[in-house]
């Protein structure tokens, strides 16, 4: 690692205003742009009318205005904190763990949140007049009780509380509860396409209840991250230079990927499992501006929010008014732009 | 509507068709619309039916059934549904899981997803019915010397009356069949004279998943409604696997505003009218508000059975009584 590069550790101010602003421009887009044929001034005149003492008159009729503020913002909304947040995770997994290759399901956590939702799907009860929907929740408990899982099973291995021993934790736990969900989508056949549908990821039928359900999670979960983006440094160094310093490694790590955990199972529960957005983007961070997490973690929030909400614009684009699973687009145009990253990149990962 | 001695003609000639490929697009090819005038018929029912073997050009190529089944196993719903309506019921000894209807068909655990050779092999039948080979079923049986009948998801409402005539040659019951077939497409027929021209310039949108799935036109589901003159709102999507399956957007349904909204993930999804006017930005849509939201039932829906005409049925009342409402 090349955490010493002095001029790599500070944040420099533009480069967070420019990833803010790239972030309002997608934002923009995505409410500008969508199946539904509706100008631009009749989206900017229904915002301004919402706006109080502006006394603007909105130029939308009933049903372009709930496409607009019912169908199209929610979903860019919700793009936005998936994206954000699994960014962020993937980043705390990234230096959490010193490997490059973790993301936000490497403890099963995607692994959990699928068994979640096809034990939801397959035996939930008809839900339909519930105040809650219990697929998100049982998704979400499916998430937590996975990488719990792996954790005890790490924590209690003999040889030593690692990092190593975590990882190979989960990939026995991820293995396991992977193969109890095939095994139960395919007893209960019937319920494969809707399984399917669920684990390819969308925020085709986002509204404003899933961006409320999610929103206190990815907030909370995000600002922890953020505040702790200098222990994520001194951890990447190694167990044994994070204890020379006063600090208990296994105490972090828990902390961090608690945090990283409760965030990534809130929006998985609501999206599905969108992949590759949690290792790309802050590694196209990391080797476009810095390796210190520090840079890393607010940069990959505000970016992660950005790539998301267009990769969605994509998926409901490019074949309109046919949607494209956004997993797909992720990875379809994620794959090739990190490539160009990794091929332009001057050696700032060891 | 038809007679009954064209018709028969019609099979004979399916039975004596042979095609060299073995590919499932080929049942389309074969002449099944008894829509030529006049042919001589040189048998009886009677002699007809008792004639085996017959060689019938399923999915997976010509399958020769040498005596009259007694030992029935259906993997495939449709096929179940469709051996109890032209009267091989009694034939049938097992179907899979999913095989709900008719209710006494004897229902076993078997999958129609993961079938076993060996789960199907222990009731020994004499011919199995299956809608798609996930692997190596097809060989596995006939390497145990069992007949099996590819009848693979109808593309079109021909393919749908190949296949149920082929299932009567095969079980003894063709003339079963061909009634099955005349009744359909008169019944058919019938509800769409029913409504008229009423449905001329109205939309609509077949909701597969709640997920927003739907079926072109081009969908053999699609191809059903097209004669009411009802026009499809996926109609515009592209469609790059052809198969009339795409996923719409949300925000491209609310703004065609289609006037039937027809679900068919009543059961898989749990969908109904309710739900459908609590979705965001739904509640404004005019079948919403004007009750155009048709619940079906998914499981006709997913299938190619004589049922299909309830479908039809469900689709053309809630349109009659839509049009009552604004005359």
């Amino acid at each position: 690692m090349n955490a010493g590069r002095p001029s790599g550790l500070r944040l420099p101010w533009w480069w967070i205003a420019g990833a803010t602003l790239l972030l309002l421009v997608t934002v923009i887009a995505g409410a500008m742009i969508g199946p539904a044929s509706i100008s631009p001034w009749g989206i900017i005149s229904s915002t301004l009318s919402r706006i109080p003492f502006l006394n603007v008159e909105s130029s939308l009729d009933t049903r372009a205005d709930d496409i607009v503020w019912q169908i199209r913002m929610p979903r860019v909304v919700l793009g936005v904190l998936v994206g954000s947040m699994l960014s962020v995770a993937g980043s705390a997994y990234q230096g959490v763990f010193r490997n490059p290759l973790a993301d936000p399901y490497l403890l099963g956590a995607g692994a959990g949140a699928g068994l979640g939702a096809t034990l939801a799907i397959a035996y939930g009860p008809d839900a339909s007049g519930w105040f809650i929907d219990p697929l998100p929740l049982a998704a979400f408990i499916g998430a937590i009780v996975g990488v719990a899982l792996a954790y005890v099973l790490g924590y209690t291995v003999r040889s030593g509380r690692t990092a190593v021993t975590l990882i190979l934790a989960g990939v026995a736990v991820a293995a396991f509860l992977t193969a109890l969900q095939t095994f139960l989508q395919q007893r209960e056949s019937d319920t494969l396409r809707e399984v399917y549908g669920w684990i390819l990821g969308s925020l085709t039928t986002a509204g404003w209840s899933e961006v409320r359900l999610v929103l206190p999670y990815v907030v909370g979960c995000s600002v922890v991250l953020v505040a702790f983006r200098r222990l994520l440094d001194v951890m990447s160094v190694g167990d044994s230079e994070a204890s020379t310093l006063g600090l208990h490694p296994s105490r972090i790590r828990l902390l961090l990927i608690g945090f990283a955990t409760l965030g990534t199972a809130a929006v998985v529960a609501v999206s599905g499992l969108i992949g590759f957005v949690g290792i790309i983007v802050p590694h196209t961070v990391r080797l476009m501006t810095s390796a210190s997490y520090r840079v890393i973690v607010p940069l990959s929030l505000l970016i992660g929010g950005s790539f998301l909400v267009l990769a969605d614009i994509v998926a409901r684009t490019v074949q309109s008014p046919t949607e494209i699973p956004i997993g797909v687009v992720t990875a379809l145009v994620g794959a090739p732009f990190f490539a160009v990253v990794l091929r332009r990149s001057k050696g700032i990962v060891s | 509507m038809f007679k009954r001695t064209t018709l028969l003609a019609m099979a004979l000639a399916l039975v004596a068709v042979s095609c060299s490929s073995n590919d499932a697009a080929d049942a389309t090819t074969l002449p099944t619309q008894a829509t030529t005038t006049s042919a001589p018929a040189s048998t009886t029912t009677e002699a007809m039916e008792s004639r085996f073997p017959v060689t019938i050009e399923a999915g997976n190529g010509a399958v020769t059934v040498e005596a009259r089944p007694e030992r029935i196993v259906s993997i495939s719903p449709t096929s179940t549904e469709v051996l109890f309506a032209i009267g091989a019921g009694d034939q049938v000894v097992a179907v899979d899981s999913l095989s709900n209807y008719p209710p006494e068909a004897p229902i076993t655990e078997m999958s129609a997803w993961t079938p076993s050779i060996e789960a199907i092999a222990e009731y020994d039948p004499d011919l199995v019915f299956i809608s798609f080979d996930p692997g190596d079923l097809i060989a596995g049986l006939e390497a145990l010397s069992i007949p099996v009948i590819l009848h693979g998801t109808a593309l079109s409402l021909e393919d749908a009356y190949t296949q149920w005539e082929q299932t009567g040659i095969a079980t003894g019951h063709t003339s079963e069949a061909l009634d099955v077939v005349s009744d359909t497409q008169s019944r058919l027929v019938d509800a769409v004279e029913s409504i008229a021209n009423d449905a001329q310039g109205l939309t609509y949108y077949y909701e597969l998943e709640d997920v927003l799935y739907t079926a072109t036109s081009a969908s053999f589901i699609g191809q059903v409604i097209a004669p009411t003159g009802l026009s499809n709102i996926a109609d515009e999507a592209p469609d790059p696997d052809g198969f009339g399956y795409p996923q719409l957007s949300q925000e491209f349904i609310v703004e065609s505003d289609p006037t039937l909204i027809l679900l068919a993930d009543t059961i898989c999804c749990g969908q109904s009218s309710e739900t459908v006017a609590a979705r965001p930005g739904w509640g404004s849509m005019t079948a919403v508000t004007n009750g155009g939201v048709v619940e079906l039932n998914d499981d006709i829906a997913s299938r190619w059975s004589p049922r299909v005409v309830e479908l039809l049925d469900a689709i053309v009342e809630a349109l009659s009584s839509l049009v009552a409402v604004d005359g």
